[in-house]
């Protein structure tokens, strides 16, 4: 017997080791093939088809707030639902991020109330389902505590709020034009930012960058936007109904609430670990150097605690986008409520479910995809 | 110039940004907290108006404008659902016994911790009452609030009962020798609960529950199951086979991508479809399974992340002292990479039992956000506009629920020495 010799097979263990992961690696794909077949069969005994084709039937339901018509397609139908949900989860993740910074700095102010009214906050928020906020603000504030259109609430004619809805002023004509004159505004206001900044570096000029940027922005807004033809309307009460501005549904409004107080109160909680997490001689260091209190946050503990709190605050962006699913309970029209509603009209159950998945799939990978390219370009090589 | 060593003077006025601590008089307490400059002033009148505002309108709501008729006349809905009244004894007898491991649980893990010299935090018995005061505030008064709003006699014994089991399961708990293994302890707890849910299953079906009661359950079925799935997936996520390590990925990815009440609708509509109608389960085993799947997926990210903050210094010790890889994994990596993440592993199962609403506003069940809702419904109450009254009460449930939970967990930390170590 020599040394060399090889173990039997049964006894070598990286034989072993592929042997096992094709074993798992079959169960998982009989597993799925059993599924796939067994819908294939059921759905045939049933009479359902499988398949994709329902997308191209007329969807008979209406939404009434987006003037989708019955007559449309399913396959419109889902992508109004999947706009609809990117809605209310975009502006649900600027908001909920603004709230969820000033909550988190409140909680470790030095100001007693602002400390305990951040704490209070935090803390009843955070620990009560999100289906009973979101329920509670349609139920029991947008449906009851607003009044009915004829005494509805105004603020200095720009927003009027009833039970029909919240209405702001808002533009008239394309929304590509005002994004465009947006975007064209923000790029020279870019452009003169990076000049300033550049002669600070150059000359050591102050570069003032606000007050540079500011009026430029929106000098360029204002005159594209005149030539565009873009104006303003306000809301009005116009006898039962309210004309003129843009209005969120009440659906919608109950939705964007308890999502962004919701998510608000993680938020705070990540932000509040992330500046405790910062070294305290960063803070020792900015009040030697006669920083403001202000001017310590904004450019010294704030910069080092996004670096850290970036993660975690990503997968609470992921929570919003799949908790706006939640919209399905109180028919707010995203993507979740579409789906059903279009399966209840009978268009198959598994495919459209199924297609229903990959699209929040595809929208939470995209979010990851983002957080991580932020995440890269702010890490310390 | 003289020598210019900082002294006082020097310092910075204002304090630093995270340990302002009230001492001294009223006035200078005042100045400390509240008024350090004019902008601070100005906030300060801004946060107390909120504060008075909002005290205000929820203190006349609770005491003055609420119409809590609704929740008196409905708490056994709320609280069992539909449970059938001669089957209550079967609850009761759960409530009991599970008071009953709780205080066990908790003398026999308090009995293990005094017996170690370096960590005993032994109290006296009046500081021990003030102690479980402070840290179970939330639930007392809900259940103080509970016993108050009903109108029979049973509700009260249930408690009494259920408080008299504590404190014999604890003291039973603090009897048993300090050196005695968990191991009796956890089988014999495993198999009480599983004792608990035959009883409440036998004669009965899951779809009859409901309430507080089918949250409850929901909840702590599930968080027994996902958690040893979830360590699974973690392990294989981290091993060194690649086809595990993808089957492992998919999983996680795939149900960390989706909504859960895409997930229960589906189950709840389309199950049918994939496995023979003879062998679907009833609802509650439906939500069951989701939340076991769903929240797996959530666990093993965090343990993962337990499992990277284990030095490999510790594996490597483990494999020079010639053991094999099963009782490295069990007991070096795993009882580290677990304490270090005993905080979010919390979280995530506060987060569970938030979620049971989910199953139902998806499956038609009645939990206890449900039966918040179906009461508003009733002949006595529709159209009232009572819904604030309804939610505001059971909110008041989970919120005691949870925040006890979360707070219970940051002490457990403590204890630990989580991050000392």
């Amino acid at each position: 017997m020599t040394p060399t010799a090889k173990p039997p097979i049964w006894r070598n263990v990286r034989f072993l080791a592929w042997a096992f992961q094709l074993v798992a690696l079959a169960l998982v794909v009989t597993l799925i093939a059993i599924l796939a077949n067994n819908v294939r069969v059921n759905s045939a005994n049933l009479g359902v088809p499988v398949g994709l084709d329902f997308l191209k039937q007329p969807a008979s339901f209406e939404i009434p707030a987006n003037e989708f018509r019955s007559t449309q397609s399913v396959q419109s139908a889902m992508v109004q639902g999947a706009l609809n949900t990117l809605r209310v989860a975009i502006l649900g993740i600027v908001l909920a991020t603004i709230l969820g910074v000033l909550v988190g700095i409140g909680r470790l102010s030095g100001n007693w109330l602002v400390r305990n009214l951040s704490r209070i906050f935090v803390e009843s928020i955070r620990n009560i389902p999100l289906l009973g906020i979101v329920v509670f603000a349609y139920l029991a504030l947008v449906l009851s505590a607003l009044p009915s259109v004829q005494e509805s609430w105004e603020l200095s004619g720009l927003v009027i709020a009833n039970t029909r809805g919240t209405s702001g002023p808002w533009f008239t004509g394309a929304i590509v034009n005002v994004l465009a004159s947006a975007a064209l505004a923000g790029l020279v206001a870019w452009l003169i930012r990076r000049w300033r900044l550049s002669r600070l570096d150059q000359y050591g000029e102050a570069p003032n960058v606000f007050w540079w940027t500011a009026p430029v922005f929106v000098l360029v807004m204002f005159w594209t936007a005149f030539l565009l033809g873009i104006g303003v309307t306000t809301p009005m009460v116009d006898g039962r109904r309210v004309v003129g501005g843009i209005t969120l549904q009440p659906e919608y409004f109950a939705l964007l609430i308890a999502l962004v107080i919701y998510t608000a109160s993680h938020i705070a909680e990540i932000v509040r670990g992330s500046i405790q997490a910062v070294p305290r001689g960063q803070a020792e260091a900015s009040m030697a150097m006669a920083l403001s209190p202000v001017q310590r946050m904004r450019f010294v503990i704030l910069p080092q605690a996004t670096r850290i709190a970036l993660p975690p605050l990503g997968n609470q962006y992921l929570n919003l986008l799949k908790n706006s699913s939640l919209g399905f309970v109180i028919s707010y029209f995203e993507l979740t409520k579409v789906t059903s509603t279009t399966i209840g009209n009978r268009s198959p159950a598994v495919p459209a479910y199924l297609l229903m998945m990959l699209l929040y799939l595809i929208a939470s990978l995209s979010i990851s995809a983002v957080v991580n390219f932020f995440n890269r370009r702010l890490r310390i090589h | 110039m003289t020598d210019t060593a900082p002294t006082a003077a020097d310092q910075p006025t204002d304090p630093p940004l995270w340990s302002p601590s009230p001492s001294g008089s009223v006035s200078t307490w005042l100045k400390k907290n509240l008024f350090r400059s004019r902008l601070d002033g100005v906030v300060t009148v801004v946060a107390g108006t909120i504060i008075l505002i909002a005290g205000f309108r929820f203190l006349r709501f609770v005491f003055v404008t609420g119409r809590w008729q609704i929740v008196r006349e409905n708490l056994s809905l709320y609280l069992t659902g539909s449970w059938p009244e001669e089957h209550l004894w079967r609850l009761v007898v759960v409530v009991v016994g599970l008071a009953l491991i709780a205080g066990f649980i908790g003398g026999f893990s308090a009995g293990r911790i005094d017996d170690d010299p370096s960590r005993a935090v032994s109290l006296a018995g009046r500081d021990r009452l003030v102690d479980l005061g402070s840290r179970l505030w939330p639930l007392v008064v809900t259940v103080a609030l509970l016993l108050a709003l009903t109108t029979t006699i049973g509700p009260l014994l249930v408690a009494a009962g259920a408080i008299v089991a504590a404190v014999a399961g604890n003291m039973a708990g603090r009897a048993v020798p300090g050196g005695m293994s968990a191991v009796p302890v956890v089988v014999g707890v495993l198999f009480l609960t599983l004792a608990g849910i035959w009883l409440l299953n036998a004669g009965l079906s899951w779809n009859s529950w409901g309430g507080m009661v089918l949250n409850l359950s929901l909840a702590t079925i599930s968080i027994a199951l996902c958690f040893p799935i979830g360590v699974l997936l973690a392990l294989a996520r981290r091993s060194e086979y690649p086809i595990l390590r993808w089957l492992s990925t998919g999983y996680i990815e795939l149900f960390r991508g989706v909504p859960l009440i895409g997930l229960l609708l589906m189950a709840n509509v389309a199950l049918g479809f994939f496995i023979p109608n003879s062998l679907a389960p009833g609802k509650v085993v439906r939500a069951i399974v989701i939340f076991v799947l769903f929240t797996s997926a959530y666990i093993a990210e965090i343990v993962r992340g337990g499992l990277q903050s284990v030095p490999p210094g510790q594996i490597e010790a483990g494999k020079a002292n010639g053991l094999t890889p099963i009782p490295i994994i069990t007991r070096i990596v795993l009882p580290q990479a677990i304490r270090n993440v005993i905080p979010a592993l919390v979280g995530q199962f506060i987060s569970l039992f938030k979620d049971t609403t989910l199953a139902g506003a998806a499956m038609g069940l009645t939990d206890l956000l449900g039966g918040a809702e179906a009461s508003t419904a009733q002949a006595d109450f529709r159209g009232q506009g009572l819904i604030a009254e309804t939610l505001v009460f059971v909110l008041l449930i989970f919120w005691a629920g949870s925040y006890t939970m979360s707070r219970e967990s940051q002490r457990l930390e403590t204890k630990l020495g989580v991050g000392e170590r």
